[in-house]
């Protein structure tokens, strides 16, 4: 022991400890950024996390792959939602537009909200958006419809193995919250 | 003589069969086998798991049980007093591992072939519901029509509430079972309309959760025509327990023309929306929805359970304004478990309930709903 | 420690004011142990409702939602109000006791750890008065049942967990402090009894995942009432991040409710078998490699949401390895029988018991690490049967043997050792009647946390439910013998067990009410 008093030196390990409680406190909400990262990296749950590519790729034309697109509607939304083309077949590298169609059949006005998801998840790092309206806030007065666009291409150094993948979209009625759009891409 | 103790022994021999498959029904020990290769590879993977632990088990304990019986004070037993070896403890550091390793490979190799989702010929989308599965099957091109629906457990609440005797397959029964051909790779995209639930057959060992907002990927490829059932392994809320899976694997014929035969269900469907039904078959057809879609939460005489749950027995809306009553099932209410049921049930059947909770329970407003109506809110909605 | 020095040689003070300013290390011991058997049998309690429902097929007794209610109060009060408090209680008894110390290191915060645990579940357990009812959602909560489709009792539950989360961190940091601060001369790190070891690896343990617990509690908090999205997927948020938060907490949480045991048994089985324990330092490596690895093996609960190939391998092979240090302990255990002289009083059957079926669990749990099969395995009775027979045989029937071991040092008295073995053998019999049936209903395809089950799964079902009651009957015969104990019996001599080693029998039976006020002879501690 050193040269301090029993007191003194319960006093020192207490404080060691408890700024290891609320370092680890800490650490649980660093678990959320964190976890936003390895699933940026390696495309954990198929979160697409609205990445957009810079420059447009030149097509490789001897590879064909199907992109099928799926639409959900959570829990409470009750537009109208579905994609004008269920699926696509395209080269890597080939620039592609598709739309969702989407309408509010409600007697008032509402917000959605899209988030976007890919199967198999590995693929969701090649499967580059340009335009895409995933994580936007969507108004819709009643009645109102519209056609919403995705331009996207998918990376040519995806893995040979998948030759299709799944683009899904889930519709939430954000009606009630309160974020701004910049807050949920921040996220 | 002969031919009579030929027919003791046939039918001794037939009843013992009788008699061992029932009490293995009843008395079932281990995992399915299954009848995909992933569920066969799952299960010999299990088994050899299974007997290492038991070797281990009969080393360990039996060294234990020695002991315990030789090494005793009441036998006249005399401590020894070592108390460690490092070479013992080395060895009994390094055998385990080397066991591990030994169970290791085969599980990586078999959790690699399960993994590989790709080169699938049919994709359907499975989607949980509190407290039913949706199946749509992914189509090719807009201009199909498309197969989709709900299947929700058709086991009768009297059995649950043990007023009737119990099926044989009590509690994993549906409506509408899913169908998929054999010998097919079929992909399934799993995700969820609300909370977390699980889509589970132990027949393919397949189990993957539905998350609401992601997809999850899983496959399979049945070799044998059967019923296959399994039941939703998440939490996912009351009536957790009871929302099975049943799928029905086919022959490719037979897929092929029930699949047709759904493409023609949701044409008449679509087309029946404009018949004009009778009092009597609205009010028939609307209780069978009811009871299957409606019950869990309004309670069979509906009572509801307030406050989640509303009553509809003398409810305002039930018997205020028709058209109001019509939209509320359409559309739902946000906020509130009630969903909106404009996509999920035909123009017919919204009639139907919409009758039948409109002249049941003590109400009496005398409405008889027709699927055209419906259909001019939904369009019009729309 | 200036504290406790006013009080020193006098006796307690006398009636219930004794009990709420206590900050003595045995009475606040005693009052962990009386509060965890109450605990114990409130959540037995609803154990056997559930059980009752599940004795037949169909509903009988009670509505799905009373039945979720009762799975999750069962987990939560077990968990957080009966094996936790039980090895804490188990600390403040014996660590001063065993390290030759006056008292613990800050006894008023001791005391404050206590006392606020009643409130946190009197707060939980008043949920089940409440028009909504108490939480249903499972004792692992999971994003978004237990947020956005929860019952508004969910904020009960999450100040509960929060009061539950400080007194744990509160006693720890207690634990540390004493341990490595109040040590008599002489006794060295590695000469301390085991249980001080596993303790002091346990407090670390609680001190890093309690305050995830609170993060991830309070995160639930806001997305509730804060209109954050954390674990909503409507706002970008994700549920999935909710099980590893959770489970980043979850996994060490599972090893805190088994390490202590480690130390009970390790104490146990050398008195019994009247020889030292055989590898004393692996013993101490093999806890702190458990300890290290519970934090990169929490995915392992996770395989079916659908992860990444390569996290679920490194998950599995993390897991395989924690077979290596745990097979020494119980390859330690065996070799500390083998050539001994052994007796069979009731803590050596709980502990001979513990070792068997705790492994027994083990091999379960070895099972259930190898991914592919954890698809078929997952969320079905075979994990319930799996994790009951780690915590009920395993960290339960630890808690029990100490409590006969130590029993006449407490109470200066020999418990009744007919009615312990009875106790004994009824309980064993019991848990294996009701838990060992549930593998086979598990791999038959039963889900857990059904109220009700397909036919096939009867039989094992009444059979299970049988030994429940048998098992939760048997208990009261444990209050039984400490009653009786307490008030009366053969007067305990200081040693008490003929093989027992270790500075607390040296003490007289029942232990003074202040002990060690000076150090012990340092003579009198040897290597464990």
């Amino acid at each position: 022991m050193r040269n301090e008093s029993p007191a003194a030196s319960t006093i020192r390990i207490v404080k060691r400890l408890l700024l290891v409680v609320v370092g680890m406190f800490g650490f649980g909400f660093a678990m959320v950024p964190m976890y936003d990262v390895i699933c940026d990296i390696t495309g954990l749950n198929g979160k697409t996390s609205g990445r957009y590519a810079e420059a447009e790729p030149a097509p490789v034309e001897d590879r064909k792959i199907t992109v099928q697109f799926m639409a959900q509607n959570s829990e409470g939304m009750s537009w109208y939602f579905e994609p004008n083309d269920p699926q696509v077949t395209v080269s890597p590298g080939e620039v592609k537009v598709v739309s969702y169609k989407v309408r509010n059949p409600n007697a008032f006005a509402m917000v959605g909200q899209a988030i976007p998801s890919v199967a198999p998840n590995e693929a969701a790092q090649y499967l580059m958006k340009l335009e895409c309206f995933c994580f936007q806030e969507q108004p819709l007065a009643p009645g109102e419809e519209v056609d919403m666009a995705i331009r996207f291409f998918v990376d040519e150094n995806i893995p040979e193995k998948i030759t299709k993948l799944t683009l899904s979209y889930s519709l939430f009625d954000i009606t009630d919250y309160e974020i701004s759009g910049d807050e949920i891409t921040a996220r | 003589m002969l031919p009579k103790a030929k027919l003791w022994l046939s039918l001794i021999g037939a009843a013992t069969i009788l008699f061992s498959t029932q009490i293995q029904a009843a008395w079932e020990l281990n995992m399915p086998r299954g009848v995909t290769q992933i569920s066969r590879d799952t299960y010999d993977l299990h088994m050899q798991i299974l007997w290492w632990c038991v070797a281990i088990g009969v080393v360990v304990f039996g060294a234990m049980l020695w002991s315990i019986i030789n090494h005793r004070k009441s036998k006249g037993a005399v401590a020894a007093t070592f108390h460690e070896s490092t070479k013992v403890e080395i060895i009994w550091t390094i055998i385990p591992f080397v066991i591990l390793i030994l169970m290791a490979i085969p599980a990586t190799r078999v959790l690699t072939e399960a993994y590989d989702s790709s080169e699938s010929e049919i994709d359907i989308q499975v989607t949980g519901y509190q407290w039913r599965w949706e199946y749509r099957y992914l189509r090719k091109d807009s201009d199909e029509e498309e197969v989709s629906f709900y299947s929700i457990l058709s086991t009768p609440r009297d059995q649950i509430n043990n007023q009737l005797p119990k099926d044989e397959t009590y509690l994993l029964d549906v409506d509408n079972p899913l169908v998929i051909p054999i010998n097919t790779k079929v992909r399934f995209l799993v995700t969820s309309n609300d909370v977390i639930h699980a889509w589970w057959v132990p027949d393919f060992a397949v189990k993957r959760d539905a998350i609401p907002g992601f997809i999850n990927e899983i496959w399979t490829i049945v070799e044998e025509p059967g019923i296959y059932r399994g039941q939703c392994a998440e939490l996912c809320g009351i009536e957790h327990g009871f929302m099975p899976v049943v799928v029905h694997a086919v022959e490719q014929e037979e897929y092929d023309a029930w699949y047709a035969a759904k493409q023609d269900e949701a044409r008449v469907a679509r087309e029946m929306a404009n018949n004009v039904v009778t009092m009597s078959e609205s009010l028939e057809a609307g209780e069978q929805v009811y009871n299957t879609t409606c019950i869990g939460c309004h309670q069979p005489n509906g009572t509801g359970l307030p406050p989640a749950f509303p009553a509809l027995a003398g409810s305002s809306v039930v018997n205020g304004d028709l058209e109001a009553n019509i939209n509320l099932l359409i559309n739902g209410v946000p906020g509130t478990a009630m969903a909106a049921f404009g996509r999920q049930l035909t123009p017919v059947q919204l009639a139907a309930v919409v009758t039948y909770i409109r002249n049941s329970f003590g109400n009496a407003t005398g409405d008889l709903v027709q699927p055209a109506a419906v259909n001019t809110l939904i369009q019009a909605a729309q | 420690m200036s504290a406790s020095h006013d009080d020193h040689h006098h006796g307690p003070a006398k009636g219930l004011t004794r009990w709420l300013y206590t900050t003595n290390h045995k009475d606040i011991g005693s009052l962990y142990l009386w509060f965890s058997f109450a605990m114990f049998l409130l959540g037995g309690t609803f154990a056997m409702v559930i059980r009752a429902e599940l004795f037949q097929p169909g509903l009988q007794l009670v509505e799905p939602n009373f039945f979720n209610q009762m799975t999750t109060m069962h987990g939560l009060v077990m968990v957080f109000g009966a094996v936790m408090p039980a090895f804490v209680g188990l600390a403040n008894w014996l660590i001063p006791m065993m390290i030759g110390a006056p008292d613990m290191a800050l006894p008023r915060m001791n005391n404050w750890s206590f006392w606020i645990l009643p409130f946190a579940f009197a707060m939980l357990s008043s949920t089940l008065f409440m028009d909504a009812g108490a939480p249903n959602f499972g004792w692992t909560f999971y994003a978004p049942l237990s947020t956005t489709y929860a019952p508004s009792t969910v904020t009960f539950f999450i100040f509960a967990i929060h009061i539950m989360g400080a007194s744990s961190i509160m006693g720890s940091i207690n634990i540390i402090a004493t341990v490595l601060n109040m040590r008599a001369p002489g006794m060295t790190l590695m000469k301390m009894p085991l249980f001080v070891w596993t303790w002091l690896i346990t407090a670390y343990l609680l001190i890093a995942v309690m305050p995830v617990l609170a993060g991830v509690v309070t995160m639930m908090l806001f997305d509730i009432h804060f209109g954050t999205s954390f674990f909503n997927a409507a706002g970008g948020g994700d549920p999935v991040l909710f099980q590893h938060v959770f489970w980043f907490f979850g996994h060490p949480e599972v090893y805190i409710m088994i390490l202590p045991a480690f130390g009970i048994v390790s104490a146990i089985i050398p008195t019994f078998a009247r020889k030292r324990l055989f590898g004393y330092d692996s013993m101490v490596y093999a806890t702190a490699s458990i300890a290290f690895l519970s934090f990169i093996v929490w995915a392992h609960h996770m395989f079916t949401v659908g992860m990444p190939i390569a996290g679920e391998l490194f998950f599995m092979y993390a897991t395989m390895l924690i077979a290596v240090p745990t097979g020494v302990k119980v390859f330690n255990w065996v070799a500390t029988m083998f050539r001994g002289s052994m007796t069979f009083e009731t803590p050596m059957l709980f502990a001979i018991a513990f070792v068997v079926l705790f492994t027994m669990g083990g091999f379960t749990g070895l099972m259930l690490a190898i991914t592919p099969a954890d698809f078929q395995y997952h969320d079905t009775y075979f994990v319930v049967a799996h994790f009951h027979y780690v915590l009920v045989p395993g960290a339960i029937f630890s808690i029990m043997a100490a409590t006969y071991y130590w029993l006449p040092k407490w109470t200066g008295h020999m418990y009744d050792e007919r009615l312990g073995k009875l106790h004994f053998w009824l309980s064993f019999i019991g848990v294996n009647v009701l838990f060992f049936p549930q593998h086979f209903l598990g791999l038959a395809g039963m889900p857990r946390r059904i109220p009700d089950y397909a036919l096939q799964f009867a039989d094992f079902n009444w059979i299970s439910s049988i030994g429940g009651f048998l098992f939760g009957a048997s208990q009261l015969i444990l209050l039984v013998v400490v009653i009786k104990c307490v008030k009366g019996g053969k007067k305990a001599t200081p040693q008490v067990w003929e093989g027992a080693q270790g500075l607390e029998w040296t003490l007289d039976s029942p232990a003074p009410y202040h002990t060690f006020a000076t150090p012990p002879d340092p003579k009198l501690i040897h290597a464990q």
